[in-house]
């Protein structure tokens, strides 16, 4: 069977590796080329870079970023932020991504997810959701765009129900609540996302502590474990979190 | 040398990326001359099956033609299912015919695509497994299966709810499902073993 996946999320500003809390308050966490290639070794599963600046003059530099990435990096990573046509797609699958992520486009534009889907097989395309807690309806999230600035009357699940019809090969659902918080996934989403839907769901938002990578596989059903903060600021290894996985009976490819 | 076909889809540099990062000569080319006088050919793929067959185009006829005369050939992930007769990915389209099969989709009833890393049983005797023992973790993505029917393959399997064939070896021919160029150190083995292969071709 497929093991869970660890995945190190690289949030990449102006060439390099930031993170901050609920998206706000961003810190250093070095450089993405280098951070990538120690992530791969150390036995990380798959890595996502997400360009948070996302400008016409970034998309360039994001670019040459998945390039140096793929020459030095020998595990699948996804790439994303403001990815808003299938040319630029094409684009980022042939400088070395395996997938791409798209996110404020595939809002705006579904049938981007049906034509990417379409040419490059659901695999490569990654729809990737920022989630809220809706303030008015208990039990609800709600979708944001734009770097998670823009809230919209559409529900969590239901676009991500639409999203899997459509073409799109896996769910990156971030808690916008739980973001860089270290309090844990929200698995209450994770859950309600993994019993929605049949593609694979990366739970991303919140790790903190090992305890919480479990309860995310368990408790909310996740494929996969998406995590920044507990990597670059902690003292916690790849190896460490697969070998606490493996120790709780959690299939790990260690 | 190594020609790793360049034949306009996604994510071919991977491998050449990867026979770089190992100390192996290849280049990434669609010249009918290139193709010919190459050691070994691989087949990459990151694509729709469909797509990638008319994107591979008149180079189809040229790669069949070289495999049947004893080129070694490594296909990749949507490459390794194009060697097969069919695929019936978005309609029904012919592939190379070189292992005899079809490509259908993985059963429901499981998460699909089949995304990540699942362990291979590496049976004996199959050259692009050569010194990785009995099992090994790969990465897959993909929806579609070949289910081999070629009674001169060796077929290596995983499990994912059934028996899923995941690589075959039938003479020259040989190919994977998942993706050794992303499957760390052990899938950068089999490329090292695919270019002893090629050496001694």
């Amino acid at each position: 069977m497929l093991t869970k996946r660890i995945i190190p999320c690289l949030d990449v500003k102006d060439n390099r590796v930031v993170k901050g809390v609920q998206f706000l308050n961003l810190r250093d966490a070095g450089d993405p080329v280098e951070l990538g290639a120690r992530y791969s070794d150390e036995g990380a599963d798959e890595l996502v870079f997400l360009d948070i600046t996302a400008t016409i003059r970034s998309r360039k530099t994001l670019v040459e970023l998945v390039e140096k990435v793929a020459e030095n990096v020998f595990i699948p990573f996804t790439v994303g932020g403001g990815v808003q046509t299938v040319e630029q797609i094409d684009e980022l699958l042939r400088s070395g991504a395996e997938k791409v992520s798209v996110n404020t486009a595939a809002v705006e534009n579904p049938d981007i997810l049906a034509e990417a889907a379409r040419r490059f097989g659901s695999q490569c395309v990654v729809l990737a959701i920022d989630a809220r807690r809706s303030k008015t309806k208990s039990g609800k999230w709600q979708v944001c765009v734009k770097a998670g600035t823009e809230p919209t009357d559409i529900d969590v699940i239901e676009w991500a129900v639409k999203a899997e019809k459509l073409g799109a090969g896996e769910i990156l659902l971030t808690s916008m609540d739980a973001d860089g918080t270290k309090a844990g996934y929200d698995n209450e989403l994770n859950k309600a996302m993994t019993d929605a839907v049949n593609i694979p769901v990366i739970a991303s938002g919140g790790a903190g502590k090992l305890e919480h990578l479990y309860d995310a596989i368990v408790d909310g059903g996740a494929d996969a474990v998406l995590m920044a903060s507990i990597t670059h600021f902690e003292n916690y290894t790849i190896r460490q979190m697969k070998e606490y996985l493996r120790g709780r009976g959690i299939a790990v490819n260690l | 040398m190594i020609v790793v076909i360049d034949y306009n889809v996604g994510n071919v540099k991977s491998v050449c990326n990867a026979f770089r990062h190992i100390g192996c000569d290849n280049t990434l080319s669609r010249e009918p001359k290139v193709i010919e006088e190459s050691s070994g050919l691989v087949l990459p793929g990151v694509a729709a099956f469909g797509y990638a067959m008319s994107a591979l185009g008149a180079l189809a006829e040229l790669i069949k033609e070289v495999a049947s005369a004893g080129k070694p050939l490594l296909g990749i992930c949507v490459g390794y299912q194009m060697l097969f007769d069919q695929s019936s990915e978005y309609g029904r389209h012919k592939g190379l015919g070189l292992v005899e099969g079809n490509v259908v989709g993985i059963p429901a009833g499981r998460v699909i695509p089949h995304m990540g890393w699942n362990l291979v049983k590496l049976p004996e005797g199959m050259d692009l497994f050569a010194e990785l023992g009995e099992e090994k973790h790969f990465y897959f993505a993909h929806s579609f299966y070949a289910d081999v029917a070629d009674s001169d393959a060796k077929i290596a399997y995983a499990d994912y709810g059934f028996n899923m064939p995941v690589a075959i070896q039938k003479d020259n021919i040989y190919g994977t499902q998942f993706h050794p160029e992303k499957s760390g150190k052990t899938g950068l083995k089999v490329l090292q073993n695919f270019a002893e292969i090629c050496k001694k071709n």
